[in-house]
């Protein structure tokens, strides 16, 4: 125990003469732990906020005729819908488990540079603030799709440009926050802990950062041209000027697919360290597995234009860009495929992290075949900016995704609050939410097949009972969250419930579980002596 | 695959379908406590959307088979492996479990099942992309049309012009019915089939002719898209693209407007009518004759009240959906309606604002209305509601101001 815990941190509350306390602990925070904790409240936080705007989309859509919002707000609700999921709940809640996780699954004291850390989080705060506010300035939110794209942008009121700084804020906060991962996970780790025998979280997440990196100054590029375009008179978009709006979209989604793996891999991650401890087996494939991930960042940068089939890109563009999208399938099956290998001839147990694991296997897969159909561009021709996207794009994000988060939540949660969450609770938020989010989003594949056009404030009355159906279950899906955190989130972050050991699942590997639970304050402070696998402290 | 083995599986998918359409009806019923007795009385719309259709639209053209046929072709490929793959999951899932006795065996890692399922999925993709080739390769051949219309996408309707061929030289504007938009607005829509999807002029085409489509826009981008004929080409402003197809059965075709271009996006349908060639010919006829007696003289002096009669049409048709038909105008919206802009002696800055535009683009530029319009409407702002400006802008002072 010598080498897990500091002198201090053996006596419970010894560590608080350099933890301050209060506000203090979070305004200053520089621990992995409590910025991990900012993340994940944050991006909670952000993701009620976008459910609520969701929710007036929903409604607005439950019956023809427009009866809750009007088109012009209608179409602000999508448009900051789609921002603040994408920026403000996805992303962040992923580097809220990489800052809680990463440090503990390589044996590291913290994350390398602790102030840049407080720093990346604290910008979210006033981006977030700024995107919310935009609803109340002048001419209310940006409406042009959460894809920005030029030049209806060039129409947007003064809230664009207070949007575009609010993605400026984010996406100078995602890179320092990559920095700081690249350089924890490759010059942090545990003497003993080789690259290949890390665990997966910290692979997709070195992978993820590295895209980050990427792509993040590519959409800022894009947003800062739109910026001189409307205001400085620039014409890189502007046709009227001689620009090409195409070139908007081309450059959007360069940073917009790798975007789409940036929010998938840290799943991929939280699966494959779910799967095996409740199959109380390895991993099947780890090299593979690692090899599938890096394949799927580099296809990743190849594809974005399927994204543009109907702006009517030349035949052998289409041609290059369909095979190359297809080519992410396989890949992405050898995942699927390690997952279940994994399964097979395991020894099974079904709690909630379990549950939410083999739910986000089984829906993501669906996500993926549409993701499949869509890759065909003759079928895009059709499917292209109708409900099969949006049901797409919510399989892979939000059963993908979101559900991966939740089965990493209960898996560590236990770990981060040192008290276990109700079984009974944790089964009630997946049920109730798999069973809600199916009747959601799966009706949206028959409207996108009838030609429903997304960003539609209203629709022909034959498309009434699927959207009925839909709103239904959005509102079912948003109370299950807001369930999972009064009945799972709060009784935990106070302490309630069972007292949680240092190792609650007997299957799970990894050095999160050589501390106790909760993780004290300070862990790792000198390097622990792993045994050969590198899953176990030694001495 | 032979040509006839292809039509008996395409027979046979049909079949498929139907027997799920009438599986997912029944499973629709669960939801249809929901819909309200409006909704009941809807019935399918023939070249539109069906009620509760799940599948593509009945195709109209070749391409929209080929689409159909891939689509099912597709679909049986993905749910065979998601039954298998799944079906051994599940498996997996009652057999292996602690609850019923079993001990984990960690299994050998041999590097042919690695192989082995990244090379068969290989197959299978590439399996894929050569039909969609083809599909591709006939979808993007725009040659040998026998009638070029071009399209252009306008802040919120549809502009169309015969380029070449038969019709040369007609060309019109297409917007919603002005009725449907005031139903959407009031939340209780009628149960009417086409809702929505109702324009004053619809596209007419001859059957069988491969019509070359144009595509550009005015101020956004926008989509032209008809699911039946299995097209949707954006719209570019500053840009020309093109698509084509070739109907193979008359019949009115509905779509709508497939690329996000500001809030009257859901409120702007196409609407193409096949014909046969000689009610073709016979509409060529009369549409020129039309626009012939139609064609205004913008050097002519207009009366107040004939200027006023037309701009209200024009007002209905192209302003109201913003300014609203008291023209009071809503939220961002400025009320025209007591503006002195409008009512100022000067019509220099009004006319300005309609060739050109306002507010970076929020008030649209209107220059694609011909100059009698363009006064007519202004003379109708001028002298409605509580504007009494007492004159009328005459058409040549905006022919002056275009110069």
């Amino acid at each position: 125990m010598s080498a897990v815990l500091d002198h201090h941190g053996a006596h419970a509350h010894d560590h608080e003469h350099h933890a301050p306390a209060g506000w203090r602990r979070w305004v200053f925070a520089t621990n992995h732990k409590d910025i991990g904790t900012l993340y994940l409240l944050f991006s909670f936080a952000m993701l009620m906020v976008g459910g609520l705007l969701a929710l007036g989309i929903r409604a607005e859509l439950f019956q023809p005729g427009l009866q809750v919002v009007n088109p012009e707000l209608f179409n602000q609700l999508t448009t900051m819908h789609g921002i603040i999921m994408v920026f403000g709940a996805i992303m962040p809640a992923f580097v809220g488990f990489a800052n809680w996780m990463l440090p503990l699954q390589i044996g590291a004291s913290d994350m390398a540079f602790a102030r840049m850390n407080n720093f990346s989080f604290w910008l979210m705060v006033p981006a977030g603030i700024i995107l919310v506010a935009s609803f109340f300035m002048p001419g209310g939110a940006p409406a042009a799709g959460w894809t920005l794209y030029a030049p209806l942008t060039l129409q947007m009121g003064p809230s664009m440009d207070a949007a575009i700084f609010a993605m400026h804020i984010l996406g100078a906060s995602s890179i320092m926050g990559s920095i700081n991962i690249i350089v924890t996970i490759l010059n942090m780790r545990a003497p003993g802990m080789t690259l290949m025998k890390m665990p997966m979280f910290a692979w997709t997440w070195l992978i993820t950062a590295y895209l980050l990196i990427a792509v993040m100054p590519v959409l800022a590029g894009a947003i800062t041209m739109t910026l001189t375009d409307r205001h400085l008179g620039t014409s890189f978009f502007n046709p009227a000027g001689g620009g090409d709006p195409v070139m908007y979209q081309h450059i959007f989604w360069f940073f917009g697919h790798p975007e789409v793996y940036i929010m998938i891999l840290p799943a991929f991650g939280i699966i494959s360290q779910v799967v095996p401890a409740f199959a109380r087996k390895k991993l099947f494939g780890y090299t593979s597995m690692v090899y599938a991930t890096a394949s799927i960042a580099i296809l990743s940068f190849i594809v974005w234009a399927h994204h543009m089939f109907t702006t009517g890109m030349p035949v052998t563009g289409q041609l290059f860009f369909m095979y190359a999208t297809m080519l992410i399938a396989v890949p992405t099956g050898v995942k699927i495929f390690n997952w279940i290998a994994t399964m097979w001839k395991g020894s099974m147990t079904f709690e909630t992290p379990m549950l939410w694991a083999v739910g986000f296997i089984f829906v993501f897969t669906m996500g993926g075949f549409t993701g499949l159909m869509l890759s065909m561009a003759p079928l895009d021709i059709n499917f292209q900016d109708t409900y099969y996207v949006v049901a797409h794009f919510h399989y892979v994000l939000v059963a993908g995704s979101l559900f991966a988060m939740f089965a990493g939540y209960y898996y560590w949660a236990p770990k981060w609050t040192g008290v276990m969450y109700d079984e009974t609770r944790g089964k009630i938020h997946f049920w109730w939410s798999m069973i809600s989010f199916n009747v959601t989003f799966f009706p949206m594949h028959f409207l996108g097949l009838a030609g429903m056009p997304r960003r539609y404030a209203d629709y022909p009355m034959q498309f009434a009972d699927f959207n009925a159906i839909a709103s239904v279950g959005a509102f079912a899906f948003g109370l299950a969250q807001v369930y999972f955190f009064l009945a799972v989130v709060l009784p935990m972050m106070r302490g309630q419930g069972e007292k949680a050991p240092q190792k609650p699942w007997d299957g799970a590997e990894g050095l999160e579980w050589e501390v106790p639970s909760p993780a004290p304050h300070h862990t790792f402070e000198t390097p622990p002596k792993l045994d050969p696998t590198a899953t176990r402290i030694v001495g | 695959m032979t040509q006839s083995d292809q039509t008996e599986s395409r027979s046979a998918v049909a079949g498929l379908a139907r027997g799920a359409r009438s599986a997912a009806a029944a499973a629709a019923m669960g939801g249809l406590w929901l819909a309200t007795a409006v909704q009941a009385r809807v019935n399918d719309l023939p070249g539109g959307p069906a009620v509760n259709q799940l599948n593509f639209h009945p195709p109209a053209t070749r391409i929209a088979e080929e689409q159909h046929w891939l689509h099912w072709f597709m679909l049986a490929i993905c749910a065979t492996i998601f039954v298998v793959v799944f079906g051994i999951m599940f498996y997996s899932i009652a057999k292996h479990r602690r609850s019923v006795g079993h001990k984990a065996q960690e299994l050998p890692e041999p590097i042919w099942v690695e192989l082995g399922w990244t090379i068969v999925p290989l197959l299978i993709v590439i399996g894929m992309a050569l039909p969609a080739t083809k599909v591709i390769v006939a979808q993007k051949d725009t040659s040998n049309s026998d009638l070029t219309v071009k399209v252009v996408g306008m802040q919120w309707k549809w502009g169309y012009e015969y380029l070449k061929g038969e019709g040369e030289g007609i060309q019109f504007l297409s917007t919603l019915d002005p009725q449907h938009r005031v139903m959407s607005d009031s939340g209780k829509p009628e149960a009417v089939d086409d809702y929505l999807l109702k324009v004053d002029n619809p596209l007419v085409v001859p059957v069988g002719k491969k019509i070359r489509v144009i595509t550009t826009a005015n101020d956004v981008i926008h989509a032209w898209m008809v699911p039946a004929f299995g097209v949707k080409q954006d719209a570019i402003p500053g840009f020309v693209r093109d698509t084509w197809f070739r109907a193979e059965k008359t019949g009115d075709f509905y779509g709508q407007c497939a690329e996000l271009c500001g809030k009257e996006h859901a409120y702007m349908p196409i609407h193409v009518k096949v014909v046969t060639q000689e009610e073709y010919t016979r509409w060529v006829n009369e549409k020129k004759k039309a626009m012939a007696a139609l064609a205004d003289d913008p050097s002519k002096e207009w009366t107040l009240a004939e200027l006023k009669q037309r701009g209200e049409q024009i007002y209905a048709a192209n302003c109201a959906a913003c300014h609203q038909a008291n023209g009071k105008g809503a939220g961002s919206i400025k009320p025209l309606d007591g503006s002195a802009i409008v009512t100022d002696a000067d019509h220099g800055k009004m006319i300005q604002i309609l060739l050109n535009g306002a507010g970076n683009g929020a008030m649209p530029a209107w220059k694609q209305l011909s100059d009698v319009e363009l006064a007519a409407v202004m003379t109708y702002a001028r002298n409605s509601w509580s504007n009494s400006a007492g004159d009328a802008v005459q058409p040549r002072e905006v022919v002056a101001a275009r110069q």
